[in-house]
């Protein structure tokens, strides 16, 4: 069974329609891609696997978006619930204005939990898969914001991963970031696939050539292509998707 | 077009110009062995290094595209496929470049008869013809000219057979000129391995067009 997938999904914003016919299935414990200019539909695309479009006015969704099985757009689930399963790291890093231990603490001490030895132990574990650990593992208690760019959102994703998802979204993670906070992110993507299923939105081509197993192509709201990494780098079918990743549009 | 668009098409245009000096030096090795020129089998020897320069020239340009654009999809195998048609026609070259060499070393004329019995010319004539393929398949991007090559190039394989057998046959009856008999063997195997490199060209070209890899996949030619 895939652990995400998506069936015919049509999005409108307003008179917009802004996904069409988007049919997709994500393996467990592997990094996806998604790939394709701005405006094609790819961030709207992954903000579905946790509804983040929910309180966007105007937006209609037709499909199923399904998690492990469970269509998450129906009545029954719970958006909270979702979300704590689904983490999500986005373009720039958006610390709390909050020490580093509490960044990583606050979404157990909102999921209510009060336990003080797992909340250590989970916040540094998460520090270390997000391999921050042994940069901060001293000043835990300064304030997030005195951390560099990169430190910021390796700090956001082990936030993200500190509540113990199984997927985590991530829209454009490395975009605000220089060369060397970019690699360290890679890494650790490749790293957690171990563990999580990823899904990454990237206008970096090589980045997604490096870091994912799968690559979706999105084009004007239609997925043109989905297939291994490795084909649609060496051996695209679509000739659109092909005239994309060299350069030759977008 | 774009910047990496231009560097590949510079690196396109110099591989056709190698394409067309490894054709003429082979012309050129065929015409000094039919003629007994030795000035010209020198010149295709001196020319060797012109075939070498291009190679390193293709060779760094090929390197330098990849490191500063990270190329995918069609270009990606553009230059991969371009760096093994570099050294292919390099090796074509080396052939041309022994050819000469044969006709510097032989000192008495050609027999004629023999010359004609083992189709020497022919094979030539197919080699160049094939040359001509896979330059206008790699210029055009015409895989339809490239498989073209894949029928040549069995027949020159015939044609050497066949000089072998003959050869061997003569060697018995008539031993004045053995050491002729042997360079003739020799001059057969060159545009024997040529075919098998020219072959090599179009199964590269195909790859760079279609995506397709038919190395080592005897029969999946069409």
């Amino acid at each position: 069974m895939a652990k995400l997938s998506a069936n015919k999904v049509n999005l409108f914003y307003g008179d917009n329609h802004a996904l069409k016919d988007v049919t997709l299935k994500m393996d467990a414990n592997t990094v996806t891609a998604f790939i394709g200019p701005s405006g094609c539909g790819k961030s709207t695309f992954l903000r579905l696997f946790n509804r983040m479009n929910d309180l966007i006015p105007h937006v209609r969704i037709e499909g199923d978006i399904v998690v492990d099985g469970e269509d998450i757009y129906s009545k029954e689930v719970s958006v909270d619930l979702l979300r704590k399963n689904i983490g999500m790291v986005f373009q720039k890093p958006n610390p709390f204005p909050k020490s580093i231990f509490e960044n990583v603490a606050y979404g157990m001490r909102v999921n209510g939990i009060r336990d003080k030895h797992y909340i250590n132990e989970r916040v540094e574990t998460s520090l270390k898969q997000a391999s921050l650990w042994t940069e901060v593992k001293d000043k835990l208690k300064k304030s997030a914001f005195e951390l560099s760019g990169g430190q910021q959102q390796r700090l956001c994703i082990a936030r993200a991963l500190a509540i113990e998802p199984s997927v985590v979204l991530m829209d454009e993670p490395t975009s605000a970031l220089d060369p060397l906070a970019t690699h360290k992110i890679e890494e650790l993507v490749f790293n957690l696939k171990a563990d999580y299923t990823i899904v990454i939105v990237t206008h970096n081509m090589q980045q997604a050539a490096r870091v994912s197993d799968k690559t979706a192509f999105f084009y004007l709201g239609e997925l043109i292509e989905y297939d291994d990494t490795n084909n649609i780098f060496t051996k695209p079918r679509e000739i659109t998707t092909q005239n994309y990743i060299t350069g030759r549009f977008g | 077009m774009t910047h990496l668009e231009s560097e590949l098409k510079k690196i396109k245009d110099n591989t056709l110009e190698m394409m067309h000096i490894v054709r003429t030096q082979l012309s050129k090795g065929k015409e000094a062995l039919m003629t007994s020129n030795k000035e010209l089998a020198l010149e295709v020897m001196h020319n060797e290094k012109r075939v070498n320069g291009y190679e390193l020239l293709i060779d760094n340009s090929c390197e330098n595209v990849i490191a500063c654009f990270s190329p995918v999809a069609i270009d990606l195998r553009f230059v991969l496929a371009t760096l093994k048609i570099n050294y292919h026609l390099e090796r074509i070259g080396d052939n041309a470049d022994g050819i000469a060499r044969n006709v510097i070393d032989i000192k008495e004329q050609w027999n004629a008869e023999l010359l004609e019995k083992l189709e020497l010319v022919k094979s030539f004539e197919i080699a160049d013809e094939m040359i001509g393929y896979v330059l206008n398949s790699y210029e055009n991007e015409d895989t339809n000219l490239a498989r073209k090559v894949f029928e040549k190039d069995k027949f020159i394989d015939h044609i050497t057979d066949n000089a072998l057998s003959t050869i061997s046959e003569y060697i018995k009856s008539n031993q004045q000129n053995v050491n002729q008999d042997l360079y003739l063997l020799l001059l057969h195997r060159k545009l024997e391995r040529v075919g098998d490199l020219v072959k090599n060209i179009a199964e590269e070209i195909i790859f760079f067009v279609e995506a397709k890899v038919l190395k080592h996949k005897k029969g999946l030619e069409g």
